[in-house]
Formats: C-alpha cells, sequence, structure tokens
C-alpha cells in the first residue's frame, strides 16, 4: 500500500484517531437516534470499538510487530500497546453488551454513556500507547474524567454522587502527585520523552545527588500509579466507587482501565526508570504486601458483593504487581521479560474475570432490583444451573484454584517471584490468597448450597447470556490451553 | 537426566489418556442432560461413563511390564512452552493400580447412589465421574504442574459433593476440607516452584529426582511439602478436617474420600518427598514415624470412645492411615510394600465400611450406635457382610486388611523392636473400636421398632457390597498379584532413597 510519506507518521496512532472519529460521529448520531432503546447507538458504539480493533490489527500485521513511532515520538506503537488495546477492546464491547438492560432498565441508557465510554477507551489507548510523560498524562486524564462522570450519572443517587466526588478529590491528588513526581524527574534529566528520560537516567544513577533527586520523584510517580491501580495505602477510592456507581459503570471501571494502569507503570517504571529498579521495586514490595493482606482481610468482612470484589480487586492488583517487582535482581535483569510478561498475563486474566463476575450481577439484577449482596446470590444452582456453573467458574478463577485461568496467573508471577529468590514473598502471596479464598467459596456455597429467596427463574437477553457463558468458558479454556495468551504476553514484553 | 525422556511410543492407545479424559467426558455428558427430569437416562449414562472408565484401566494391568521400574504407558505433549510444562503421563508399579482401584470404587459410588440421591442427580453424578476423571490424573501425572492441577481440581467437585449433599452441618465440613487442603498445597506450589528453578526450567517429576540438593534446602522443601501431603492424609495433628468432612458427606463422598482421596497424601510421599529429598527424609524419618505413631495409638483410642458410625470409621481411616506412613518411613521393601498394600486394602475396606453406614443410614436416617442394636435379626445377609469387612478393618488373617499391616510391622521389627510393638497396638485397637460398634450394632437384642421393620439388601446394595467382599478376600488370601506389580518400582525408590544426594 502506496501512502504519502506525511501520511505515515499517522498511521501508528490509526486506532486512535478511527476511535476518535466514531465518538465524535457517536455525538451526533445520538441525537438523531430513536430514544427508546437506543439499540441504534449501542450498534454505532459497538462498529467504533470494532473498527479501532480492525485498525490496531491493520497497524499491527502492516508493520509486522516493530515498533513504530509518531508525533515525534510521543507516541508509540509497539507490540505489547497492540496487545493491550485489544484487551481494552474485547472489555468495552463485553461492557456494552452487558450494561444494556440494566442501563436501559434505570433510564441509564443515554448517549452520555456511551460517549463517555468510548472516550475513556481513548484515554486508555493513549496511556498504552504513551512515549512520554506529556502522552501519559493526557491519557491519564482523559480516562479519569470521563469515568468521573460515569460514575455520576445516576445523579439522584446519593451513594453515586458521593463516590463520584470522593473519586475526583482523590483522583486530582493523584494526578497532582503523579505530575510533581514528573517534573521532579523532568527536572533531573531535562526531558519528557521515556526513552530520553532511561537513556538520562542510566548516566545520572550513579551520582549520589542527582540519584536522590530522581527516586524522590520517582516516590510521587509510584504513588501515582498506586493510586490507579488501587493499591493500599491509595486504595480508599476503590470500595466507595465500586459499590457507589451503577454496576455497569463498576463493571467498566474494574475492567478495562487496570490495563491502562498497567501500562502506564510498565512505561514509567520500565521504560523509563528500570535504572532506579531497585528503588521502585521495594517500594512495590509494600504496597503488594499490603494491599493482598488489607485486601483479603477486609473482603472477608463484607455483605454486600459489589464491595467484596472491590477488596478483591485490591488483593489481585497486589498480587500481580509481583510480577512487576521481581524482574531486575542484583542488577541483572535476565528473567526480567518473564516477571513483566507474567504480570501482564495476570492483567489480562484478572480483567477477563472481573468481567464475568459483575457481568453476572448484571445479568442477575432486573427492573428495579439491584443483584449486589451476597444474599442475592443464594440459591442461584436451582434457579439457573448454567450461570451458577459460569460464576462457579469466574470465583474458583479468582480464587486461583486449578484448572481455571486464575490458577495459572498465580502460577506465573509465583514463578517470577521464586525466580528472583524472594521465597518469603511467594509464602507470604500463597497465604492471602488462602485467606482470599474463603471468600470466593462463599459465594459459591451460597449459590450451591442455600436455598433460593425466590425460586423465580433468571432470563435476560439473549446477547448476553452467550457472551456471559463465552466469557466464563473462556476462564476454563484458559485454564486447559494457557499457552497462546502466555505466548502473547511472552512475546509483548520481549519487543519493548 | 536423558532417561526421562519419553520412550518411543509401544502402546499407540493413550490408556491413561483415556482413563483421564472418558470419565470426564461422560461427567460432561451427564451434566450436559439437565435437570431431574431424566433422572433415569442420567444414572444409566453415569454407570455407562463409570463402567467404561473403569474398563479401559483394565490394559494398564494386563500389559504391565513387570520387570522394570520404568514408567510406563508413557504420553508426552509439550502444554505449556514457557513454563516447560509437559502433558506428561506414565505410572509404574507404585501408581499403577491406585488408577484401577480409583475406576473401580468411582463404578461402585454410581450404584450405590443409584436411588439413594433423587434430587440433582446429573449435578451428583457428574461431580463423581468428574472427580475420578482428575484423580486418575493425579496418579497418572509425570509433570509436577499437571499433578498440581489435578490435586487441587479435586477440591471443587467434593467441595461441592459434600456441601449439596450432605448432612446437616455440610456447609461447615465443606469450607474447612477445602480450606484445610488448599493451605497445604498453596506452600507445596512455592516449594515445586522452587525445584523448578534449581532443576534449570523442568517441571518433570523425574528430573527432580536426580536432582542433588543440599540439606538444609531438603529440609525446608521437605516441610512444604509435608504440609500439603500431611493435609490429605491425614496425620496427626492436621487430621480435624477428616471426621467433619466423613461425617456430612453423601455415602458417595465418604468413600471416595476415603478411598481415593487420602492415598493422594500417601501417593504424594513416595513420588515426591522420598525421591526428591531422601536426605532430608532420613533426618526427619524420626519425626514422621513419632506422628505416625501418635496416628495408630492416639487415633485409635478417640475412634474408640465415638458415637457417631460413621465418625468412628473417620477416625480408623485416619489410624490406618497413620500405619501408612510409618511404613514408608522405615525404609525396607516390607514397609513401603506394607504401606502400599494397606493403601489398597484401605480402599477396600474404608469403602466398604462408609457403605454399610450408608445401607444404614438410607434406612434409619440415624448414624449414633445408640440407635441400633439387633439388627442381624432383620437384616442378616447385611450383617455377614458387614462381619467380613469389620474382621478386615481389625486386621484378621486371610482379609487384605492383614496383608498390609503384616507387612508393616515386618518392616518395622527390621528398624527397631519397639517400633513394631507400638505399631501392632493398632491390631489391638483396630479390633476393639471395629467389633465393638458392631456388636453394639448388629448383635443383640432388637433395639426398637425401627430396627425391626429393617429390609435386608437389595440387590443392587449387595452387588456392590459384594464386589468388595470378593476383593478384600481375594487381596487378603492370594496377595501376589497386588504385590508383585510393586517390586521393582519399590526397590529401585529404596535403592534411590538410600543414596545421599547432598
Amino acid at each position: 500500500m502506496k501512502l504519502p510519506a506525511s501520511w505515515l507518521d499517522f498511521l501508528p496512532a490509526l486506532p486512535e484517531i478511527v476511535l476518535l472519529a466514531g465518538a465524535c460521529g457517536l455525538m451526533i448520531f445520538d441525537l438523531y437516534a430513536k430514544k427508546e432503546n437506543r439499540a441504534g447507538s449501542v450498534l454505532f458504539a459497538s462498529l467504533a470499538v470494532f473498527a479501532a480493533a480492525l485498525a490496531t490489527l491493520f497497524v499491527l500485521f502492516g508493520s509486522g510487530g516493530q515498533l513504530l513511532y509518531a508525533f515525534n515520538g510521543l507516541f508509540v506503537a509497539d507490540l505489547m500497546s497492540h496487545v493491550l488495546k485489544l484487551g481494552a477492546y474485547l472489555a468495552v464491547s463485553l461492557a456494552l453488551v452487558y450494561s444494556r438492560q440494566y442501563m436501559l432498565d434505570r433510564g441509564l441508557l443515554k448517549g452520555e454513556f456511551l460517549t463517555l465510554l468510548l472516550f475513556a477507551l481513548l484515554g486508555m489507548m493513549v496511556m498504552m500507547s504513551a512515549n512520554s510523560f506529556l502522552t501519559v498524562y493526557l491519557g491519564l486524564e482523559l480516562l479519569s474524567l470521563c469515568l468521573y462522570a460515569m460514575v455520576a450519572l445516576n445523579r439522584d443517587s446519593a451513594a453515586s454522587t458521593e463516590a463520584a466526588m470522593k473519586y475526583f478529590v482523590l483522583g486530582a491528588l493523584a494526578s497532582g502527585l503523579l505530575l510533581y513526581g514528573m517534573s521532579m524527574i523532568y527536572g533531573a534529566t531535562g526531558t519528557l520523552a521515556i526513552h530520553e528520560v532511561a537513556r538520562q537516567v542510566a548516566n545520572l544513577a550513579t551520582h549520589a545527588t542527582e540519584r536522590t533527586f530522581l527516586v524522590f520523584g520517582l516516590v510521587f510517580v509510584v504513588a501515582g500509579i498506586a493510586f490507579k491501580l488501587g493499591l493500599v495505602p491509595f486504595h480508599m477510592w476503590i470500595p466507595d466507587v465500586y459499590h457507589g456507581a451503577p454496576t455497569a459503570v463498576t463493571l467498566v471501571i474494574g475492567s478495562a482501565p487496570k490495563l491502562a494502569a498497567f501500562a502506564m507503570a510498565m512505561r514509567l517504571l520500565v521504560n523509563g526508570l528500570l535504572d532506579l529498579a531497585a528503588d521502585w521495586q521495594q517500594m512495590l514490595v509494600i504496597l503488594s504486601v499490603l494491599s493482598m493482606a488489607l485486601g483479603n482481610l477486609a473482603a472477608i468482612a463484607q455483605s454486600n458483593l459489589k464491595r467484596m470484589l472491590a477488596y478483591s480487586t485490591i488483593a489481585h492488583m497486589g498480587f500481580m504487581l509481583l510480577g512487576l517487582l521481581s524482574g531486575v535482581v542484583g542488577g541483572n535483569w535476565l528473567n526480567a521479560a518473564d516477571a513483566y510478561a507474567a504480570a501482564m498475563f495476570y492483567t489480562l486474566v484478572y480483567v477477563l474475570m472481573s468481567l464475568g463476575a459483575f457481568g453476572m450481577l448484571l445479568y442477575l439484577s432486573s427492573k428495579g432490583f439491584e443483584c449486589e449482596t451476597l444474599e442475592d446470590m443464594k440459591g442461584l444452582n436451582r434457579r439457573n444451573p448454567w450461570f451458577a456453573f459460569i460464576m462457579l467458574l469466574a470465583m474458583f478463577s479468582l480464587a486461583g484454584v486449578p484448572p481455571t485461568a486464575g490458577f495459572y496467573a498465580k502460577l506465573s508471577v509465583l514463578s517470577a517471584v521464586v525466580a528472583a529468590g524472594q521465597i518469603w514473598l511467594a509464602v507470604v502471596a500463597v497465604i492471602f490468597s488462602l485467606i482470599g479464598a474463603f471468600y470466593y467459596l462463599r459465594v459459591v456455597k451460597l449459590m450451591y448450597f442455600d436455598e433460593p429467596k425466590d425460586a423465580t427463574p433468571v432470563e435476560g437477553d439473549r446477547d448476553m447470556r452467550v457472551l456471559l457463558s463465552a466469557n466464563g468458558l473462556a476462564l476454563l479454556a484458559i485454564g486447559i490451553v494457557p499457552q497462546p495468551l502466555m505466548w502473547i504476553c511472552y512475546v509483548s514484553i520481549r519487543s519493548l | 537426566m536423558d532417561d526421562v525422556n519419553p520412550a518411543p511410543m509401544t502402546h499407540t492407545v493413550p490408556l491413561l489418556s483415556l482413563a483421564i479424559w472418558v470419565p470426564i467426558l461422560f461427567g460432561l455428558g451427564v451434566l450436559a442432560t439437565g435437570g431431574d427430569r431424566n433422572a433415569s437416562e442420567q444414572r444409566w449414562l453415569a454407570l455407562a461413563g463409570a463402567v467404561t472408565g473403569f474398563l479401559v484401566t483394565i490394559p494398564l494391568w494386563l500389559n504391565f511390564d513387570l520387570g522394570t521400574a520404568e514408567m510406563q504407558f508413557v504420553e508426552f505433549t509439550p502444554w505449556i512452552a514457557q513454563f516447560n510444562v509437559n502433558y506428561h503421563l506414565g505410572v509404574d508399579g507404585i501408581s499403577m493400580l491406585f488408577v484401577l482401584l480409583n475406576s473401580f470404587i468411582t463404578v461402585l459410588v454410581v450404584v450405590a447412589g443409584w436411588s439413594v440421591i433423587d434430587t440433582r442427580v446429573a449435578q451428583y453424578m457428574g461431580a463423581f465421574l468428574i472427580m475420578s476423571g482428575l484423580l486418575n490424573g493425579v496418579f497418572a501425572a509425570l509433570d509436577a504442574v499437571l499433578f498440581y492441577v489435578f490435586f487441587e481440581g479435586t477440591l471443587i467437585p467434593m467441595f461441592i459433593i459434600i456441601g449439596v449433599w450432605g448432612g446437616p452441618n455440610r456447609v461447615y465440613a465443606a469450607v474447612k476440607f477445602f480450606l484445610y487442603t488448599l493451605m497445604g498445597s498453596l506452600l507445596m506450589l512455592v516449594a515445586l516452584l522452587y525445584l523448578y528453578g534449581k532443576s534449570g526450567g523442568s517441571f518433570a517429576i523425574l528430573d527432580w529426582h536426580a536432582l542433588p540438593l543440599p540439606l538444609g534446602v531438603q529440609i525446608l522443601l521437605f516441610f512444604g511439602l509435608l504440609l500439603a501431603f500431611a493435609v490429605k492424609v491425614p496425620m496427626w495433628p492436621v487430621h480435624t478436617w477428616l471426621p467433619d468432612a466423613h461425617t456430612e458427606a453423601p455415602t458417595g463422598g465418604s468413600v471416595v474420600l476415603a478411598a481415593i482421596l487420602l492415598k493422594l497424601g500417601a501417593y504424594g510421599f513416595v513420588r515426591f518427598t522420598l525421591p526428591i529429598l531422601p536426605d532430608a527424609s532420613r533426618e526427619l524419618a524420626w519425626l514422621m514415624i513419632s506422628l505416625s505413631l501418635v496416628a495408630v495409638v492416639y487415633i485409635g483410642l478417640v475412634a474408640l470412645v465415638q458415637t457417631d458410625m460413621k465418625k468412628l470409621i473417620a477416625y480408623s481411616s485416619i489410624s490406618h492411615m497413620g500405619f501408612v506412613t510409618l511404613g514408608f518411613f522405615v525404609f525396607n521393601a516390607y514397609g513401603v510394600e506394607g504401606g502400599l498394600v494397606q493403601m489398597i486394602s484401605h480402599g477396600f475396606v474404608s469403602a466398604a465400611l462408609f457403605l454399610c453406614v450408608g445401607v444404614l443410614y438410607d434406612r434409619m436416617h440415624s448414624r449414633m450406635i445408640a440407635d441400633y442394636g439387633g439388627v442381624v435379626n432383620t437384616m442378616p445377609k447385611f450383617a455377614s457382610l458387614m462381619m467380613l469387612f469389620a474382621m478386615a478393618n481389625s486386621g484378621l488373617p486371610a482379609t487384605s486388611g492383614f496383608v498390609g499391616e503384616f507387612m508393616v510391622i515386618l518392616g518395622a521389627m527390621k528398624a527397631n523392636f519397639w517400633l513394631a510393638f507400638a505399631a501392632a497396638t493398632i491390631m489391638v485397637f483396630g479390633a476393639a473400636y471395629t467389633l465393638w460398634m458392631y456388636k453394639r450394632v448388629i448383635f443383640g437384642a432388637v433395639a426398637n421398632h425401627h430396627v425391626r421393620e429393617l429390609k435386608d439388601l437389595n440387590g443392587r446394595e449387595l452387588l456392590v457390597l459384594g464386589l468388595l467382599a470378593a476383593a478384600v478376600l481375594a487381596m487378603g488370601v492370594y496377595p501376589l498379584p497386588f504385590t508383585e506389580v510393586m517390586h521393582a518400582s519399590v526397590n529401585e525408590l529404596l535403592r534411590h532413597v538410600a543414596q545421599p544426594k547432598i
């Protein structure tokens, strides 16, 4: 294919351009579309995501998977960004299908929801492809602002507005911390471009004064990342936002943005500040252990399923960090690719599990009924054995029991930790996942061992039933054949 | 390490894969048949699956090469290349019989649950068939990750079985069972990952057998693995989940739990702990022997005072499994083979005793010894069969129970007289609690009108108990077919354990 040279500059950003056009188009289309069920707008949004996915595949195969830069190096399209973007498209498309009926029943399926969702996706994509501190920040803010608004979408609900307010205030604080950290590093290195930062840091890391300066900035950067991932002690927003937001929005927040946050951590810490690994790895150890401890212990005490899954997210992100923090051992990064690939695999699998679990809550909710407490899961096996089985797969996968995908996620991360020689950390991690297993088991117990409160069979729309089943079975399929996804993660980390 | 590479496939039929996947696929098929409307078809389909699953394991015994300690019927397919994990199956003289035992017991469980289970039949049968396949996988796996996946995978169906079809306190028992077992196996996972790193990136169990490890590391790994296996066996003091799980589980669940699941722990000792960590095993043999003796003696006494028949048999299981671990850690052929024979015998005997209690429970809905008395007057066939199993449980000669216990005591005698003396008390205690229970339940005057109205065994129950009785007697009278299978592998194991590999 022959294109003028100036066009080629934009080519790596083709998916973003397509999605932006789609999102703007949707704003206009929605004004003229039928308002009753907004089938047209949902279809439009889905097509926009699908077109972006095609564009990503086009760039991926058109470039043969090699690194492409755009906008004077502000933007990079590499294998990791392509894979994460494809994961994000999948998550957002599932979210569109899962949330349709739920939002419709509550009168929330407005053009705003769909448009904000697409812009949030755009923000994630920018974060995944960022190659400069500036681009990271732009993507992050685009994503966060959309999410704040989405949480507050149900503006008559006190819980939602309170959650949105908390999210906004804490999010703004975290953005401030991140920016402050970036400015420190800019001060030390004189550049915002991530590859340039990496080169400067390699030189400066040996000078004591500059190193102190860099580490000072690093602390704030790590705090910003920890906030986005929801790690203790920057986790306060997670339970309130997960609980307060409409479940469909919780599903969105709990899925694709984790991929973006993972990408941000990879770009900033690994691409940019790998020479300070000895410093940030120690910080991550603390964040990780605290998150696993608090997440798993607090989840036991929850009676609200959304809150329980919120704490479970905290614990899972802590577990995922174990992969990020075991890349460099004593200045040698032989295992680095394995470790980061393990973390990436963990994040992708987590997103799939989280979509399944929250999707089930949406499926069980109906007009005038919110399925969100543990009680609501009682006797699901009597009401609908198939979806009880799908939820069972999601729960055992979250608990990390083979033969589900969650087990291989834990296995690969633990293997990286053990390879890094941090046996004690692996032991701590398995002890906390044992504690975690308890509350996932409780859900299975309620579904299978208890009698239902009302024995009405559960019904839902067909698209959702098909996709939710596929989502649950994917957890089993990855559990039986984990090789392809692991390979993809490994290859994309290798290409960095 | 070259010898562990897959030998050229002599058997074109992947028998072990069939043993694993036939029950699982049938189980999924049964699950797919839906609700209780088709209960009758579901039962027949489940029976077909269980019988086919058993039939495909028979060639394993018929074609077994007695002369070698090598793995046989090996299958090897790469599975997860990133971690060098392979779908690597094979059996030797130690594991082969357990595959058969498990498939055999599954048939009995399906038959035994035929009319007793009338709600959610498909899920009940499906869970047992899937578990049967997973258990075969545990015994056949030669790759540590594969082993772990099967080992842990069995938790899910068992959790459901106890929790859905169990007794009044089933939820507590199911959760306790799950968390106890998971606790042990998660630490094992860390140990396995450590071995993976030490062996330069291999999960092949046979590679690890040859891996030199310093004593300190061996001891740490020993404790990492010990917890996983000790919980499963179960050894004192991590045995407390077992009486709960057994008491609350439905009859079929208790049977599989006692006959097969408990064997996973003991099997883990001979497949992992002894050959991979021989020096630590010798170093810590005193600990294992002490724990085993506590199980034999103390748990034997605990069994004596039980008022609930299922609890009594559960404690008797712990006591008998203590015997198995004792046999393994005296490091001679009598001890190890005796332990293995005892495992198989206990599979038959405990399964039979739980089925006997199940027969009574289905009629009277009580497991309490005090509610019975004089059953022999109304159920003579049942009483005579249960007599045989009670005798086997107390180790009477000419029953399978005697062979294993006698061999272990011989093995212990070679090691130390007092050890053998203490071990032999199982004969006394075992006879005491089993026969005393038998006397109170079966003999005496008819205790109440419920007992007077009891009906004797029906054809199906007679078939199940009759098959087990035949197995118990056959193994007791002529144990050679069982022991000759083990000889080569056990000798190789002992030769391996005797060599320090620090």
